[in-house]
C-alpha cells in the first residue's frame, strides 16, 4: 500500500468539503474493496476520508412506501433489520448471503453500490427494485446509474448518502455463489410492483448488472415459475472466465430467476 | 504519522501509526500480541480475525486508524485467570486443530457465531458462518464439533472480555 494522509470527518458535508480540497482523494466506507485493491498497489489514493464517523450516513427507517438505507449501513445491519425484513426480505436474504460473516460486518451498502462489481449483489437488488441512489448532489434513478463495469453515473467528489427502495409487492433474490469468493457466478432479482415486473441479472453480464425482458414479459401474464418453463436466456453478451462459460452462465440464469421467484412467492 | 486510541482486551492503549497501518500490523508488531495471524492478508482466510465493538472482522482489512474509541477483543483477551475460554477448551476437547494457525480467527468467530445466533447451534449453520475462515489441516470435521461443544458450554452470556486478564498464577 503506497502512503496517504487519512481524514475521519463527521459528517457527509464535511466530508465533501474535503474530498473537493484533496487532490487524489478517495472515500473509504467498509474499506473491503477498497483496502485489498491499495494493498495490490491497483489504486493509490494520497487521501483517504473515512465515512466510519458520518453519523448521517447510519440508519435504516421506513418511509412511507419506501424503505431508506444509509450509505453507511453494513450488510449485516441490512440483513437483521426488521424494517427491511418486513417491508421487502428478499433484500434482506441478499444482504445475508454476502461473503461472510465478517465482510458482513465491515462492507456497506453505499461502498458496494458505488464500487459496482459484475458479480456484486446489491446492483441487482437496486435494479430490480427500482431503487434511487441519492448523493451528496442529486438523485439517480437505479436504471441511469449502473453504467458498465465497475462504472456508475457518479461524478468526481459525489458521494452516495442513502438508496431508496420502493416497498413492492413481491420480491425475491437467487444467487449461485461462487464457492470460493462468495461472490455470484449468477444472481437474480425479481421485484413485482402492481403490474410492473422487473428482473435484474449480476454476475452473468458483460457489461455488468443488466434486466431480461423476455423474463418480464413471461412473468407478466402470471407471476409464478412456470410461467418461466421453456424460456432460455441468450448466451450473447454474456461472460466467459475460468469460473464458468457463457452457456452455463445462461443456464443458470434461467435456474437463478426460477427460484427467485418461488422464493418471492413463498412456493 | 496520525495518532489512535482503543481499547485492547480491556486494555487502553494508544499508537503513533502509519495512516498505511492494519489493525493486524498494529496488533501483532505495535502491541505484540501476535495470536492474531495473518494468513492470506488478502482478506479470504479469517486468520485474522478479531472483535471490534464486539463483531467478528478480518483485522488485515481494517485499517488501525479507522477504529478510534473502539473496542478491540483478540484471542489473547479470552482466557480468565490462566482458564481457558470455553470455545478454546472446546477446540482442545474435540481436537479441533492441527498446525493451530487457523485457530485463533476460528475461535474469534466461533465466540461471535454464538453472539448472533446463541447457543443451541446445528452444523449446517456452523458451517455456513465458518465461511470466512479457511483451515488447510483439518477438513472441518472437528472444528464444527468444537464450535457446537464450546457454543454449549457459552451456556448463554457473550464471552468478549470487559476486563483485562490477568496472568495465570505460576
Ligand atoms: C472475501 C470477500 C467476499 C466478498 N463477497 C461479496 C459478495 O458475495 N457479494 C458482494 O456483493 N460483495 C462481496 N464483497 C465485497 C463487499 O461487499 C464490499 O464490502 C463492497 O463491495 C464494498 O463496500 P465497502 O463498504 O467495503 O466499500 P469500500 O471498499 O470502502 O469502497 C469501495 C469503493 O466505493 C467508494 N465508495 C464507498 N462508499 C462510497 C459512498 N458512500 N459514496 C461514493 N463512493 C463510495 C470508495 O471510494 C471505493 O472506490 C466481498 C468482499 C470480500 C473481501
Ligand atoms: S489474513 Fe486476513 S483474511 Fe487472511
Ligand atoms: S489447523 Fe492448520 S490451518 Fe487449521
Amino acid at each position: 500500500m503506497y502512503a496517504f494522509t487519512y481524514h475521519r470527518p463527521g459528517s457527509a458535508r464535511q466530508a465533501a468539503g474535503l474530498l473537493a480540497k484533496k487532490e487524489d482523494a478517495k472515500i473509504l466506507a467498509g474499506g473491503h474493496t477498497l483496502l485489498p485493491t491499495m494493498k495490490q498497489r491497483l489504486a493509490s489514493p494520497t487521501a483517504l476520508i473515512d465515512l466510519g464517523a458520518c453519523g448521517d450516513l447510519k440508519g435504516i427507517v421506513r418511509k412511507g412506501r419506501t424503505v431508506v438505507i444509509g450509505a453507511m449501513s453494513t450488510h449485516a445491519e441490512v440483513a437483521e433489520s426488521a424494517i427491511v425484513q418486513e417491508a421487502i426480505p428478499g433484500l434482506a436474504y441478499l444482504a445475508s448471503h454476502i461473503g461472510d460473516p465478517h465482510v458482513r460486518h465491515r462492507g456497506t451498502i453505499g461502498g458496494s453500490v458505488a464500487n459496482n462489481d459484475p458479480a456484486a449483489d446489491y446492483p441487482a437488488a437496486c435494479l430490480a427494485l427500482g431503487a434511487t441512489i441519492v448523493t451528496n448532489q442529486r438523485k439517480i434513478e437505479a436504471d441511469a446509474f449502473f453504467t458498465g463495469l465497475y462504472e456508475t453515473a457518479l461524478e468526481e467528489g459525489e458521494i452516495i448518502t442513502r438508496v431508496v427502495f420502493p416497498v413492492v409487492s413481491k420480491a425475491g433474490y437467487a444467487k449461485f455463489r461462487n464457492p470460493a469468493s462468495r461472490y455470484a457466478l449468477v444472481g437474480v432479482f425479481v421485484a413485482k410492483r402492481g403490474s410492473d415486473i422487473r428482473v435484474a441479472v449480476t454476475g452473468a453480464g458483460e457489461g455488468g448488472v443488466f434486466r431480461w425482458p423476455e423474463a418480464e414479459a413471461a412473468l407478466k401474464a402470471r407471476f409464478a415459475p412456470k410461467s418461466l418453463d421453456g424460456l432460455k436466456a441468450s448466451a450473447e453478451g454474456i461472460n466467459a472466465d475460468m469460473h464458468a462459460d457463457a452457456d452455463y452462465r445462461a443456464h443458470l440464469i434461467g435456474v437463478m430467476t426460477k427460484q427467485a421467484v418461488a422464493q418471492a412467492t413463498g412456493k | 504519522m496520525a495518532t489512535v486510541s482503543m481499547s485492547v482486551n480491556g486494555k487502553a492503549v494508544t499508537g503513533s501509526i502509519d495512516p498505511r497501518t492494519l489493525l493486524v500490523q498494529f496488533l501483532r508488531d505495535d502491541l505484540r500480541l501476535t495470536g492474531t495471524h495473518v494468513g492470506c492478508d488478502t482478506s479470504q482466510c479469517g486468520a485474522c480475525v478479531v472483535h471490534v465493538d464486539g463483531k467478528a472482522v478480518k483485522a488485515c482489512t481494517v485499517l488501525a486508524v479507522s477504529l478510534e474509541g473502539a473496542s478491540v477483543t483478540t484471542i489473547e483477551g479470552l482466557a480468565v485467570n490462566g482458564m481457558l475460554h470455553p470455545m478454546q477448551e472446546a477446540f482442545r476437547e474435540h481436537h479441533g486443530l492441527q498446525c493451530g494457525f487457523c485457530t485463533p480467527g476460528m475461535i474469534m468467530s466461533a465466540v461471535d457465531i454464538v453472539n448472533r445466533r446463541g447457543n443451541d447451534l446445528d452444523e449446517k449453520v456452523i458451517r455456513e458462518d465458518l465461511d470466512g475462515n479457511i483451515c488447510r489441516c483439518t477438513g472441518y470435521h472437528n472444528i464444527v464439533k468444537a464450535v457446537a461443544a464450546g457454543a454449549e458450554a457459552m451456556g448463554g452470556q457473550s464471552m468478549d472480555q470487559k476486563e483485562p486478564p490477568r496472568q495465570a498464577a505460576e
